[in-house]
């Protein structure tokens, strides 16, 4: 019989092996003469396992991790008598990591083959979109609305109202754009969604066309993740082929097309306006609001643009209902977050869990601290935009509300970890340093402060008069965040504030030491 | 014996660069392919430097004249994105991932390290051309981190054997 083994061609596995530990087992499995079917899959998600390799079993997948290629011969020998193996972490749903969380938009990744649309359907794939188009555009609406799904790219508005916008506007054409320029360090939900599950992108994305009236949407992916390139343009082909896009779509009379475009390295186009221009084949220069892209987005015309988590939503909420996912969550925050446990961390990786779960459980629970072994000392959320965390706030719930009253963010749900090695006046200045490489240009606060930020913190950190120098910092900070036109230069201030607020002591002594000391 | 030797390094170049020389015909034939897209510069300037390595300074104009644009407005664009370059990258490019995931385990060590070992700081290329050493800001690989691309060819857990290995490969 022939056996079905798994591999992630997931980018993050591959950066750790994943290719020579499938080359691997059809090595051994020619040499041994043993028939074995590779299916290359995405990443579950646990990646201090990878590579990870699973085996369909009558009881459901087995898996195995982390491989080497030379495991691959023994584990061969194993899965075909079901033998012990010290790589053996048993039944793939029943590890713990795993269990222990609720996924609903990751629900097929690492599980499918992405390339397959007879895999995706098998797996409930194109539910949504059957569902959908049995309704009105306004119906449609009313799920997306009382979903209450808010954007996960950060800014966390209302899909459904954003979406409505798009819909009651005319004009000659819209566009659906798929921002998919996931820049934030830490963050990899979209490049693992992209690589292992592309076409509940590309579902979500049709949805959306058909409910506001656009035939044509474009995926702006970031050069630096080729694969998902990849994975995306090898789906969207199926996609067509199998009827899914282009013309009539699934044998209605809808029409949707999807293009990906590739960025060119500038954090900033991750800004929506900046984004926009970008497309048009412009400098990636943020445009001032309003007017919103949701009246003139794309080629000044009415454009819905959502992160690729959000429209990765929305095909569960069509096919459940927007009542299975707003039981989720917690307050105004339904729903589930695709969490990105990074860093310093024992268990990196992606946890998807319903609004609510804490800080400290994410980090000290499910990331079991760090991998050095050392105290975990700090924990930016959200990207080189976000707070830095300390313990103390370790018990602030994953909800847009409770992380902004701590002066923080959620962001695209990126957690980096840091052991007690960490300077975190070096981590403030970095914040200004890469506020400086990647500011667009367009406003003053943005460009200029962030350059005098690297200089002031420069100053402390060598010990020159650090009082005045911090009330420097503070009051260019708020310049910066009430001051700038993006959240580029708006929230470069949340991790330089929050480090001095929370770590004050990397950052020379205190005023009342300097008096006393005068 | 001169010409010889410069035809020897010229056949050498030819055959370890996967790209070909600048060529006006080529470069208009590559932005003709793709003038016709809704916002095609991007796309024009990634195709160039697909081909030859790099955005060759007189495709500027013959893409601003295929697009009905300025050159200024071309030149522009050319030079707010990060990727596009003004002249070859070495033969082999390694990109370490200088944000804060890698930063925080232990990527800047990591990248002080691979600066010595080639002696030159990050966003250089080695004086025999061999290798360019770049930061780049996220790779998502940020659960195997510290992480680096050589090549296009993506490695993650970086400690120093890797670090050390990859260096070497790029040198080589």
């Amino acid at each position: 019989m022939t056996m079905r083994i798994f591999i992630p061609r997931d980018a993050g596995a591959v950066a750790v092996g994943a290719d020579d530990v499938a080359l691997a087992f059809e090595q051994a499995a020619a040499a041994a003469g043993k028939p074995i079917e590779i299916v290359r899959t995405g990443s579950r998600g646990l990646y201090w396992l990878e590579p990870m390799v699973e085996l369909a079993t009558p009881n459901g997948r087995v898996a195995f991790g982390p491989v080497t290629p030379g495991d691959a011969p023994s584990l061969l020998g194993v899965m075909t008598s079901d033998g012990p193996h010290a790589l053996r972490l048993g039944i793939t749903d029943e590890i713990a990591w795993l269990k222990r969380q609720t996924r609903l938009t990751f629900a097929r990744c690492g599980v499918v083959d992405p390339r397959s649309v007879d895999d995706y359907r098998a797996h409930g794939g194109y539910r949504g979109l059957e569902r959908a188009l049995g309704l009105t555009p306004d119906q449609i609406l009313v799920d997306v609305t009382t979903s209450g799904l808010r954007g996960r790219g950060g800014a966390g508005f209302p899909t459904g109202i954003k979406w409505r916008t798009v819909a009651q506007a005319s004009a000659d054409r819209k566009y659906i754009v798929c921002n998919a320029d996931e820049g934030d360090s830490g963050t990899f939900a979209d490049r693992m969604i992209m690589e292992g599950d592309p076409l509940v992108v590309i579902e979500g994305m049709t949805i959306a066309g058909i409910t506001v009236g656009a035939t044509k949407g474009y995926i702006y992916i970031r050069s630096e993740y080729p694969h998902a390139v990849t994975a995306m343009n090898t789906a969207i082909a199926a996609a067509k082929q199998a009827g899914f896009l282009g013309s009539r779509i699934g044998g209605s009379a809808h029409c949707f097309d999807l293009e990906v475009r590739v960025g060119a390295g500038a954090y900033v186009c991750g800004e929506e306006t900046s984004l926009l221009e970008s497309l048009e084949g412009r400098r990636g220069i943020v445009r001032a609001k309003p007017p919103l892209p949701a009246h003139k987005g794309l080629f000044g015309r009415p454009s819905v643009i959502n992160n690729v988590l959000s429209f990765a939503a929305i095909p569960f909420i069509l096919d459940n209902g927007a009542k299975a996912y707003a039981d989720f969550g917690m307050g105004r925050s339904r729903g589930t977050m695709p969490i990105q446990l990074a860093g310093n961390i024992k268990y990196g990786g992606l946890f998807e869990a319903a609004f609510g779960v804490t800080l400290g459980e994410l980090v000290d629970e499910i990331g079991g601290g760090t991998l050095t072994g050392r105290p975990v000392r700090a924990v930016q959320v959200g990207g080189p935009l976000g707070a830095y965390f300390p313990r103390d706030l370790f018990d602030t719930p994953f909800d847009y509300e409770a992380f902004a009253a701590r002066d923080g963010l959620i962001g695209h749900g990126g957690v980096v970890v840091f052991d007690d090695s960490v300077d975190m006046a070096k981590q403030a200045r970095f914040a200004m340093e890469f506020c400086a490489v990647e500011s667009c240009g367009k406003c003053t606060p943005c460009r200029i402060g962030s350059t005098r930020g690297v200089e002031t913190i420069g100053k402390i950190i060598n010990g020159e008069r650090v009082a005045e120098n911090l009330a420097v910092i503070e009051d260019l900070c708020n310049t910066m965040k009430f001051g700038s036109l993006c959240a580029l230069g708006g929230f470069t201030p949340y991790p330089v504030m929050s480090a001095l607020k929370h770590f004050r002591e990397d950052f020379g002594p205190a005023p009342a030491t300097l008096q006393a000391a005068e | 014996m001169h010409m010889a030797r410069v035809e020897k390094l010229i056949l050498r170049a030819r055959m370890t660069s996967p790209y070909e020389p600048w060529d006006e015909a080529r470069g208009a034939e590559i932005i003709s392919e793709h003038a016709g897209l809704e916002g095609a510069t991007l796309v024009i300037l990634h195709a160039l430097q697909e081909a030859f390595g790099y955005v060759p300074e007189p495709a500027i104009p013959m893409v601003a004249q295929a697009l009905n644009l300025s050159r200024a407005e071309v030149h522009g664009v050319f030079t707010f994105y990060h990727d596009f370059r003004k002249r070859p990258a070495g033969r082999h490019v390694l990109k370490l991932c200088r944000a804060e995931a890698c930063q925080a385990a232990g990527g800047d060590a990591l990248a002080a390290r691979a600066e010595a070992r080639l002696g030159i700081p990050l966003g250089n290329t080695t004086a025999d051309e061999r290798v360019t050493l770049e930061p780049i800001y996220c790779l998502g690989l940020c659960a195997t981190a510290p992480s680096a691309m050589l090549d296009g060819r993506l490695v993650g857990r970086l400690d120093e054997a890797r670090i050390d290995a990859l260096v070497a490969e790029a040198q080589r």
